[in-house]
């Protein structure tokens, strides 16, 4: 794909052409380029939306996974109420008793850009539902990116390596993982906002221009309106900037440059309020501050070592005063952390830094699947032949090293690092390799053609010069060149077609079978090779918006939070958003204490619902059951009365008749697998066989004394009990 | 039962000495019912009463309306009320629709509401002739048990009079009553009365007085499914390119005796003879012809299971709501289809179009509490005017779409308490230019061509201000 953009530009004087005709083509040589560059772009543009569309076409137009429902909803609040109610409002349908105060704890980037365009379209008479934009967004933000990509690439390289860049990152299966129809998520719109702030920040850089530096923390405040992950740029960046301090690297327009960005950046940020201070108060931002002052410091010297005129002098002086900076540095450092006014850094912050803190220490952020160390198959799945032109790229930035390819090399080896930490950060190191690998395509293929052509070009007159200048090295290797150079050439060339078309078709076959699954609504194939669907999740949260008292409140495991209030329109104990660890280990408590002992925390919540998922009798694997262990460790985690060993059989988890008495006994047991053990699911098996675990159950004759069955879907993945009132005391 | 018995004596005896005060000065006693057969279908939540009255005209003076009367209760939960009167011999016969109308009448006792059925022709003195009366019930059979377990049926309560309530002398009358099984829990006797099988029957009884009234209770197994969409809102939008779009908005209900305790999918599951008899899965729906692209959705997104079957005469779409429906339980949706313009859409003799379209619901069986039927003009129509064969509330507002600038004028129509009789088509009338059909294709078109307009000029323009190197 990027292969072919990258020939695009470049067939001037074609052999077979006739001499009237080559005078008309190399007239207007300077405009086919840009038409077929161009075209290669709108093309690009388009295809990086269409991939994404695979959900809408395999399912419907709808929300996916569980955070993009509570951006959804709060879109919708948006819309229907206005900004300042939005930025006001106090949720009461989550975190029940507590409430959450929305427009303080969320990152409001993704819901007004969403918002915005909603307006935009109605106002082009567009009569558009919320929904659908909602759907789009992402698809929408990638295509841009896509022009983002080019632009960048074409800041750090050249053109054909920004055309490349721009066709890798509009299909790199690590970038539509979090960006496909339906993916409503802060990513959507927070890798678009991540790369063009340093796209204008390098072009700042490079230009030394107050308007670009201006843009660029516009940017930043786009970024940081948009999602958490602002916390990367703002330590990149003062590390870009320390690396070409210390390479002496430093200039003018670097100064420039940074400090606009760095002090209106920070000022806008400000405005956001579940950032606000943080810039001035917390660890993670210090770096960008310490670099700050640090460049004053820079900047004071060079004008002294200007004003002194005496290398001797000059040298104590530049003593004297890094000793003092370095100091007063450090002890202004080490007051704001004593004295509390700078927090320390977050668990997230730490567990990025160190992948195994979170296990010993936080075990919600551990719980989350996406938070896990990513495994190669994974890399080689979102990355696929980027993972090899890679390393190939960063050669060609370490041979012809300028300030923009340093930047891009240190935004591709910090981003890799983080993405083998994390799963979902793969999704940052998405668009670094995908530039960094276009540059080792663009620059190899570019080598090659040049060797190709200049056989040909011997024979013909030295009017495509202007083309081949940049090569003139190349050519100059060429005279003395190896027999079977040009044969060479093509064979590799031939390869690399092969691999970039590989590429495609991977990027394609992962999309549509991996990424675009919405994980409400789940497709099997049935016996008869049909497609079977399971609309359990909805099926329940519908009941429960039409069937229960407005006013009830569902307790279930925080997964499903969002997913209840948005589609189930009632209040919820606790959900995604994990501000809480408490409120969420008492929920953890419950579920894994005895019925009457949860019967009591329960009646302290007010809880009306039970809502647990269950997976036994379709095979459906991600249920309670298997979440299990984790509610008891975060349970446990704050209520010592519940010990994990409990839990376990010779530290083995297990279901079956060899199951440790209080799992038999505890609350999600019995929830899930109440009159369980009466069905037969498989014939050849007894009754009671969990498909999920694949084990017959330990416990089937399950009494309920405080709660009893309300709601159970058709296929049993969702069992909603209701909470009896207390019984009367005579 | 001795204390009902004895209080429903009194009453009798109440209403009876009322009667013959009332009969002393009745003053239209010209007309005489010499038969009254009277056949309530209460197998469906609708009941459905079949009148047959063979009047005589006693008086004198030649009479033209002929009295059809109501107790109170029957009287808000009327739904329709139609007359026809048969002509011709038996194999030519052919019924004729009377037209009805509610009536005021000074001497109508305990507030029964009349209503007049004008005959084609006055009835001279001393004819005779026999007129048909169908009318619908809604909300009338009361669940009893009021709430109900998952295995346990749903029985409900039919009130109504042994003896027909009406203005006149009844020589002979006979009421018959079918319920849908035979499993009939009781019944009140009033002699001579009989059970056969799923049929009640009531009478002989001769020569009753006017406004008498012997009130019986029925109580009976009835699972059909009680749907009721409480609230449906129809979207019917023209649009001159060729097609017609429906989208319907149902808040339906189970309107049966109340789900109680707990819901055991496994009983549903796999004891379904027993379990869940008084709940409802699926919904049958009758669609025009040639219906393209449904859909059923409701808000949080597709629902999955539903069935299209499409032949030359009709359409029927079995629908499935995401859960099955126990007493009390709730589901709303959205069915939206597309259907060909020429079919419905035509052009009347002085040139005005005409929308001639299916009014209610396309639910089978269903009663709907309040239907709003919007009808949504093409933009650019004028001077609508909707011609629908019985009483409705209705005006105009103005619907924006895709493209619209001036709005879309939208006739809407509400009407409480509908019932599968008022499945009859309507008409709207309006004025319509044909040119305004090009006006959003232009919009387009001019919309593109500006944009190549500007990206040529800035092609060509040189905005810099410096001159850079």
């Amino acid at each position: 794909m990027g292969a072919k953009a990258e020939n695009g530009p470049k067939p001037p004087p074609p052999l077979s052409s006739p001499p009237p005709f080559k005078a008309l083509v190399k007239l207007k040589t300077k405009q086919q380029e840009l038409l077929i560059r161009s075209a290669a772009l709108a093309l690009i543009y388009v295809l990086a939306f269409a991939i994404r569309l695979f959900s809408v076409l395999r399912y419907e137009s709808m929300i996916h996974e569980f955070d993009p429902y509570f951006n959804y909803r709060t879109t919708l609040f948006l819309t229907r109420n206005g900004f300042y109610e939005f930025w006001n409002w106090f949720d009461s349908e989550s975190w029940y008793p507590l409430g959450r105060i929305i427009g303080g704890t969320l990152y409001p980037g993704l819901m007004v850009t969403a918002a915005l365009i909603y307006r935009a379209l109605r106002f082009l008479t567009f009569a558009v539902h919320i929904r659908e934009v909602c759907v789009l967004t992402a698809p929408f933000f990638a295509s841009n990116t896509t022009l983002v990509a080019y632009f960048f690439g074409k800041e750090i390289w050249d053109a054909g390596a920004g055309l490349v860049a721009a066709a890798l990152i509009a299909i790199c299966p690590g970038y539509i993982s979090r960006s496909v129809a339906g993916s409503y998520d802060n990513e959507g719109v927070a890798i678009f906002a991540l790369l063009f702030t340093f796209y204008l920040f390098v072009k700042a850089v490079n230009t030394g221009s107050l308007a670009w530096s201006l843009a660029s923390a516009f940017g930043y405040f786009y970024m940081v309106s948009a999602w958490g992950g602002y916390v990367f740029i703002i330590n990149l960046i003062p590390l870009y900037v320390l690396v070409l301090l210390v390479t002496g690297r430093y200039s003018m327009r670097l100064y420039v440059a940074y400090n606009c960005m760095y002090v209106l950046g920070m000022m806008l940020a400000m405005q956001i309020r579940f950032v606000g201070f943080q810039h001035v108060q917390s660890g993670e931002h210090m770096a960008a501050m310490g670099v700050f002052f640090l460049m004053q410091v820079f900047y004071f010297l060079y004008w002294v070592k200007d004003m002194l005129n005496d290398t001797k002098l000059f040298q104590s002086f530049l003593q004297i005063t890094l000793t003092c900076a370095i100091g007063v540095g450090t002890l202004a450092l080490g007051i704001g952390m004593a004295s509390g006014y700078i927090s320390p850094w977050t668990g997230r912050f730490y567990s990025l830094l160190d992948p195994t803190y979170a296990k010993d220490h936080i075990p919600i952020i551990a719980s989350v699947s996406e938070h896990q160390p990513t495994a190669w198959s994974s890399f080689m799945f979102d990355f696929h032949i980027l993972l090899i032109l890679f390393p190939a790229g960063l050669y060609f930035c370490f041979k012809r090293l300028s300030d923009a390819t340093i930047f891009i090399v240190m935004y591709g080896l910090t981003s890799m690092y983080f993405a083998s930490v994390m799963v979902r950060l793969i999704l940052v190191a998405a668009p670094a390799v995908c530039l960094i690998s276009a540059i080792a395509i663009s620059a190899t293929i570019k080598n090659l053609t040049t060797l190709i052509r200049k056989k040909s070009k011997a024979a013909l007159t030295v009017s495509s010069k202007a083309t081949s200048n940049l090569k003139a090295s190349a050519k100059a290797l060429l005279d003395q060149s190896l027999p079977f150079q040009r044969n060479g050439a093509i064979a590799v060339l031939v390869g690399a077609f092969y691999l970039l078309s590989r590429y495609a078709i991977h990027c394609t076959w992962v999309t549509s079978e991996a990424y675009s699954s919405p994980s409400i609504v789940l497709a099997a194939r049935g016996a008869h090779g049909g497609r079977v669907i399971f609309d359990d999740y909805r099926e329940a949260y519908y009941w429960l918006r039409q069937n229960t008292p407005p006013d009830a409140k569902v307790m279930s495991w925080w997964d499903y939070g969002y997913q209840i209030t948005a589609m189930g329109n009632r209040t919820v104990i606790v959900d995604n958003n994990t501000w809480n660890n408490t409120h969420i280990a008492t929920v953890g408590r419950a579920m894994s204490s005895y019925e009457h002992e949860a019967y009591e925390i329960m009646q302290s919540l007010d809880v009306d619902y039970v809502l647990v998922v269950f997976g036994g009798l379709t095979g459906y694997s991600s249920d309670d059951i298997n979440k299990f262990l984790w509610m008891v460790r975060i349970g446990g985690g704050v209520f010592p009365v519940i010990k994990e060993p409990d839990y376990l059989v010779n530290g083995e988890y297990r279901v079956d008749k060899g199951a440790a008495p209080k799992m038999l006994n505890c609350l999600m047991y019995k929830l899930s697998y109440y009159r369980f053990g009466e069905v037969t699911t498989e014939y050849g098996k007894p009754t009671g066989y969990d498909r999920a675990r694949g084990v017959e159950i330990g416990n089937k004759d399950i009494k309920l004394e405080y709660l009893e069955e309300a709601f159970t879907t058709s296929n049993w993945i969702i069992r909603i009990y209701k909470v009896k009132p207390p019984k009367n005391r005579w | 039962m001795g204390r009902t018995s004895a209080a429903m004596a009194v009453f009798l005896f109440l209403l009876l000495s009322l009667f013959s005060i009332l009969q002393l000065v009745s003053s239209s006693p010209e007309i005489r019912v010499l038969s009254a057969e009277r056949r309530i279908d209460v197998t469906a939540p609708i009941a459905r009463v079949f009148l047959t009255l063979k009047v005589e005209n006693a008086g004198t003076s030649e009479v033209s309306e002929v009295l059809v009367a109501f107790a109170p209760t029957e009287a808000e939960h009327l739904a329709i009320l139609k007359a026809s009167v048969a002509e011709g011999k038996r194999k030519k016969k052919t019924y004729v629709p009377l037209s009805v109308n509610p009536s005021e009448s000074p001497d109508a006792p305990n507030g029964a509401q009349l209503y007049s059925v004008s005959l084609r022709s006055p009835l001279k003195s001393g004819e005779a002739t026999t007129v048909e009366v169908l009318y619908v019930l809604t909300h009338l059979l009361e669940p009893f048990p009021a709430e109900i377990s998952q295995s346990e049926p749903q029985l409900v309560y039919y009130r109504d009079s042994a003896t027909l309530l009406s203005p006149y002398y009844i020589v002979e009358q006979i009421t018959s009553i079918k319920t849908p099984s035979n499993k009939v829990e009781s019944f009140t006797r009033v002699d001579p009365a009989s059970r056969v099988g799923s049929e009640l029957r009531y009478g002989p009884y001769h020569d009753h007085g006017p406004y008498s009234y012997s009130p019986v209770i029925v109580h009976f197994e009835n699972n059909n499914p009680f749907a009721v969409v409480e609230e449906l809102v129809r979207e019917i939008e023209i649009s001159h390119w060729g097609s017609l779009q429906i989208r319907d908005h149902y808040k339906l209900k189970h309107a049966g005796a109340r789900h109680k305790g707990v819901f055991s999918r496994l009983e549903y599951q796999f004891k379904q003879s027993v379990s869940g008899v008084a709940s409802f899965r699926h919904l049958l729906m009758k669609l025009p012809p040639r219906v393209h692209s449904v859909y059923y959705r409701d808000e949080i997104g597709n629902i999955s299971s539903s069935h299209l079957h499409i032949d030359s005469q009709k359409s029927e779409l079995e629908i499935e709501p995401r859960y099955p429906l126990f007493g009390g339980w709730k589901a709303t949706f959205t069915i939206g289809y597309g259907l060909p313009l020429q079919d419905f859409l035509f052009e009347s003799h002085d040139g005005r179009r005409y929308l001639n379209f299916s009014f209610g619901c396309p639910l089978i069986e269903t009663m709907v509490d309040d239907l709003t039927v919007k009808v949504i003009l093409p933009e650019g129509s004028r001077n609508p005017t909707a011609a629908v064969p019985f009483p409705v509330d209705q005006h105009l507002e103005m619907t924006y779409s895709y493209l619209d600038v001036v709005g879309r004028t939208t006739v809407v129509l509400q009407k409480k308490n509908v019932v599968p009789e008022h499945n009859t088509p309507f008409q709207v009338y309006y004025d319509f230019n044909p040119v305004f059909m090009f006006a959003e294709p232009l919009m387009l078109i001019s919309a593109v061509f500006l944009f190549f307009v500007a990206c040529i000029a800035y092609v060509h323009v040189d905005l810099s201000i410096g001159k850079s190197s």
